[in-house]
C-alpha cells in the first residue's frame, strides 16, 4: 500500500499520512518533481526499465527475454515445431516410444510415442491461452467484485470479504481440483480443458484482486476528489469508474504479472494430477510429466527434463518481471543509482531523522513508511 | 500502516481493509482476550463456507454413487444403491444431514473401498504430517540463514545468486523438482531411495509394532532399531527437500526484506553509533525483529504446504492424505475427495488461528 501513496503528490493526500520530511520540508529541500517522460517512455515496462540499474536492471532484462521467448514461442508455435503435438508416426513409420535424444527427434520421444521437443513447444500455446483466459476472467470478477464491495460496503461487503478470505487461506490446488472436477466432467477438447484450468485457476485468483481492489476503494472513497464529486453531483457508476477505479488499480500489473506465473504453476499441477488436456487435444507441460514420472525410475530423463524446465523457464521469467516491478515501486527495494554502501555513513543518516520515528521493533512501520526509511533518502 | 501490516501478514479474518486503523493501537495489551475470542468465532464462518462451496460445487456434478459407478451398474441397480444412501432426496435435506454428521464426526464412508472417511484421515494423516514437519524443517534451515546473508551482502553477487536462487525455488513445481531429484540421487548415483515411506521389511516392523503412532520417525525411535530409523530417515529426505524448498525460496526472501527493512531502522542506527559491532547488530538488533513476520506467513505457507504436499506425495508415492486423495479422484470416488478437502480446510483454518494468536501475543500492534 506504501507504494500509492509514494506515487502520489504530496498534496493529495491527507496529513496524516504524508511523513514527516514532507510536511515540513522546505523548497531547498523538496526533491525535484519526477521529470516528465514522453512517447514510449512512459509505458509500464519501458520506465521502470529506464528507473533500474544494476543487478535489478539485469533481472528485469533477463525476465523480460524470457516472457519474450516464451510469446514468441507460443505465438510461432506452429513454424518452429517439427512435427504436430499429436503426430505418432511421419512417411518412414512411427516415431517409437521412449527414443532418446537423435537427430530426428532432437529432444527424443515420449512413452506414448510424441516428439518430445514438438510436444514442449506446442505446450507454451496451451500454457498462454490459459493464462490469457484465467488472468482476464479474474481481474474482471476481482475488481468489479472489490469495487462495488468497497464503495458500498454494508453487509454485502462483509459476506464477500469473508467468502474471500476463506478461499484465499485454502490450498489453491486442492479447489482447483474441486473446481476442476466440475467443469470438467469428462471433456477433453482443448477448449472445454482450456476453460476448465482457466475457471479453476480463476477462482483460486479473485479473492487477490478483491482483496487489493477493495482495500485502495475504501481508502480511496473517503480522498476529497470523491467528495468533491458527489457534491458536484456525480453518479455512483462514475465515480466508481472515473474516480476510484484509475486510482485503485495501479498495482494490478505487478499482481498481474505474478499471477500468470502462479497460473502455470498450477496448470501443470493440473495437468500433473491428471486434470489436464488430453494429449490428442492439446500439449500440456504437468500432463507430460505426469506421463514421464515413471520414465524416471527407469533412467529415462528426456521426456520429463525438458517439459519441467519449459515451466521453469516460464515461471522464472514472469517472475523476474513481476519481482523486478515490485522492487522498483518499493523505494525500500529500488537499488538507486549512486548507491553508497549502506552501512557507513552515519552523518548521511542523522539528516534525515523520518526513518527514526516510527521505528517499533516489529520492523513493520518502516515498511510502511514511503519516504522515511533510509534507502530513499540516499 | 496497520493496514498493510495485516495485509503483509497474509491474515486471514476480514479485518485488513477497514479504514481506522488509529483504534488497533491500544496501549498495553488490552483487547487480547477480546481479540482472541473474535479471531476463534472467525473459524466458524471460515470452515462453514469452505464445506459448503465444496459440497455445493462436488454435487453439482451429480450424486457420489452415480459419479464412481455410472455405467458399471445397470441402470436400476445403480436407482437402488442411490436412493439406499439417499442420494434422491432433495439436495437441502442432504446438505443439512451432512453438516450435522460432519459435527458429530462423521465425515461419510468412502464408495470405492468401503471405509469411514475419519478412518482414512487418521491413517494418512500422520505420514502428511510428517512430510510437511520435515518441509517446514527444511525451509527454516535453509531459508533463514540465507535470507539473513542475502540481506547483509545486500546487492553483492551472493545476495544476487540467492535471490535467483529463492526465486527458481518458487518456479520449480515441486513435482518436477523431485522428479529431477529422484533422478539425480535416486537413479544416477543411488544414494537414496526412489519412493514410498520405507523398505518393505520396515514397513512391515512398523506397522506390526504395539500402537503405531503413523509417525514413522517417532515409531522407530520407539522400536529402538537404527537401521529402520536410518531406512525411515532416508526414504524422507528427498520428498521433504523437494517440498521444502518451496517454503524455503519464501521465508529467503522475506527475511532478507525484513532484515533491510530493520537495518535501515532508528534504533539500529542508535545502536551503530555506540559502537556495536557490525556482526552484532545483525544478528541481535536487526535479524531478530526481522523474524516477527515470518511467524504470520507461515499461516498461508501451511495451505500452500498442503496443496505442495499432494503433488509431491504423489511424485513419492508417499502414502499420506495427498496420495490418497488423486487415487480416490482417479476411482471418482466423491465422498472420500470431499471428506480429505474438508479435512485439510478445518486443519488451515485452525493453523491460522494457532498462528494469529502467536504473532499477537509477540506483536501487540496486530491486535484489533
Amino acid at each position: 500500500m506504501a507504494r500509492h501513496v509514494e506515487e502520489r503528490p504530496v498534496e493529495e493526500r491527507p496529513v496524516e499520512e504524508r511523513s514527516v520530511e514532507e510536511v515540513v520540508e522546505t523548497p531547498e529541500t523538496a526533491p525535484a518533481p519526477p521529470r516528465r517522460l514522453n512517447g514510449w517512455r512512459r509505458l509500464p515496462v519501458v520506465r521502470q526499465l529506464g528507473q533500474s540499474v544494476g543487478l535489478q536492471r539485469g533481472m528485469l532484462v533477463a525476465g523480460l527475454v524470457l516472457s519474450a521467448g516464451f510469446l514468441l514461442t507460443a505465438i510461432f508455435a506452429p513454424l518452429l515445431a517439427p512435427y504436430e503435438y499429436n503426430q505418432l508416426r511421419d512417411p518412414s513409420g512411427p516415431f517409437g516410444a521412449q527414443q532418446p535424444p537423435s537427430s530426428q527427434h532432437w529432444l527424443g520421444t515420449t512413452v506414448g510415442g510424441f516428439d518430445v521437443l514438438s510436444r514442449v513447444i506446442w505446450g507454451s500455446r496451451t500454457a498462454l491461452f490459459v493464462i490469457v483466459v484465467a488472468v482476464l476472467m479474474s481481474i474482471v470478477v476481482g475488481v468489479l467484485l472489490g469495487l462495488v464491495s468497497g464503495y458500498f460496503g454494508g453487509w454485502l461487503d462483509r459476506v464477500l470479504v469473508v467468502v474471500a478470505d476463506a478461499i484465499y487461506a485454502f490450498p489453491s490446488l486442492l479447489l482447483a481440483i474441486v473446481v476442476a472436477i466440475v467443469i470438467s466432467g469428462g471433456q477433453s477438447s482443448l477448449v472445454g480443458g482450456v476453460m476448465a484450468a482457466a475457471i479453476s485457476i480463476t477462482v483460486i485468483y479473485v479473492p487477490q484482486y478483491f482483496r487489493v481492489v477493495r482495500a485502495e476503494t475504501v481508502r480511496i472513497k473517503s480522498e476529497a476528489f470523491v467528495e468533491s464529486a458527489k457534491v458536484i453531483g456525480a453518479g455512483h457508476w462514475r465515480i466508481m469508474t472515473r474516480h476510484v477505479l484509475r486510482n485503485a488499480t495501479r498495482t494490478l500489473p505487478l499482481i498481474l504479472t505474478l499471477n500468470a506465473s502462479e497460473a502455470i504453476l498450477t496448470l501443470a499441477g493440473l495437468g500433473f494430477l491428471g486434470f489436464g488436456i488430453e494429449p490428442t487435444a492439446a500439449a500440456e507441460w504437468g500432463f507430460d510429466l505426469n506421463k514421464a514420472l515413471s520414465d524416471v525410475t527407469s533412467g529415462i530423463w528426456w521426456t520429463s527434463v525438458f517439459p519441467g524446465v519449459a515451466i521453469v523457464l516460464v515461471v522464472l521469467g514472469l517472475t523476474l518481471v513481476g519481482e523486478s516491478l515490485n522492487d522498483l515501486a518499493d523505494p525500500r527495494l529500488r537499488t538507486r543509482r549512486r548507491a553508497v554502501d549502506p552501512r557507513g555513513d552515519v552523518a548521511d543518516v542523522a539528516v534525515v531523522p523520518g526513518g527514526a520515528l516510527e521505528g517499533g521493533p516489529g520492523g513493520l512501520a518502516g515498511i510502511e513508511d514511503p519516504a522515511g526509511g533510509r534507502w530513499a533518502e540516499q | 500502516m496497520t493496514t498493510t501490516t495485516t495485509e503483509l501478514a497474509g491474515d486471514a479474518a476480514g479485518v485488513d481493509g477497514s479504514p481506522a486503523p488509529t483504534g488497533r493501537r491500544r496501549g498495553g495489551g488490552g483487547g487480547l482476550g477480546s481479540y482472541l475470542v473474535i479471531r476463534f468465532l472467525l473459524i466458524i464462518p471460515t470452515i462453514f463456507i469452505l464445506v459448503t462451496t465444496v459440497f455445493v460445487l462436488m454435487r453439482s456434478t451429480g450424486d457420489p454413487i452415480t459419479a464412481a459407478l455410472g455405467g458399471r451398474l445397470p441402470a436400476a441397480q445403480l436407482a437402488e444403491r442411490v436412493h439406499e444412501a439417499g442420494y434422491d432426496r432433495p439436495i437441502l435435506v442432504q446438505y443439512f444431514e451432512y453438516l450435522g454428521n460432519l459435527l458429530t464426526g462423521d465425515f461419510g464412508t468412502t464408495i470405492s473401498d468401503n471405509r469411514p472417511v475419519t478412518q482414512v484421515l487418521t491413517t494418512y494423516g500422520t505420514a502428511t504430517l510428517e512430510l510437511a514437519v520435515y518441509s517446514l524443517l527444511v525451509a527454516f534451515v535453509i531459508g533463514i540463514p540465507f535470507g539473513r546473508l542475502a540481506a547483509y551482502l545486500r546487492d553483492k553477487w551472493p545476495d544476487a545468486v540467492l535471490r535467483v536462487f529463492a526465486i527458481l525455488c518458487y518456479a520449480t513445481p515441486v513435482f518436477f523438482l523431485g522428479m529431477l531429484l529422484k533422478l539425480v540421487f535416486s537413479i544416477w548415483l543411488g544414494w537414496l531411495p526412489v519412493a514410498g515411506r520405507a523398505s518393505t521389511g520396515a514397513e512391515i516392523q512398523l506397522q506390526t509394532m504395539a500402537h503405531p503412532t503413523g509417525f514413522y520417525t517417532l515409531d522407530a525411535l520407539r522400536l529402538g532399531n537404527p537401521e529402520v530409523l536410518s531406512d525411515v530417515l532416508q526414504h524422507a529426505i528427498l520428498p521433504a527437500i523437494a517440498l521444502g524448498l518451496l517454503t524455503a525460496g519464501v521465508f529467503l526472501r522475506l527475511v532478507r526484506t525484513n532484515v533491510i527493512g530493520t537495518l535501515g531502522m532508528g534504533y539500529v542506527e542508535a545502536a551503530r553509533s555506540r559502537g556495536v559491532p557490525e556482526r552484532r547488530l545483525l544478528r541481535k538488533h536487526a535479524y531478530r525483529p526481522a523474524l516477527i513476520p515470518i511467524v504470520t506467513v507461515i499461516g498461508l505457507q501451511i495451505a500452500l504446504l498442503l496443496g505442495g504436499a499432494v503433488l509431491t506425495e504423489t511424485t513419492f508415492e508417499w502414502k499420506g492424505l495427498g496420495f490418497q486423495l488423486v487415487q480416490y479422484l482417479q476411482a471418482r470416488d466423491f465422498v472420500a475427495v470431499q471428506g480429505i478437502v474438508v479435512m485439510l480446510a478445518v486443519i488451515v483454518a485452525i493453523t491460522n488461528f494457532i498462528v494469529d494468536v502467536i504473532a499477537a501475543l509477540i506483536d501487540p500492534r496486530v491486535r484489533y
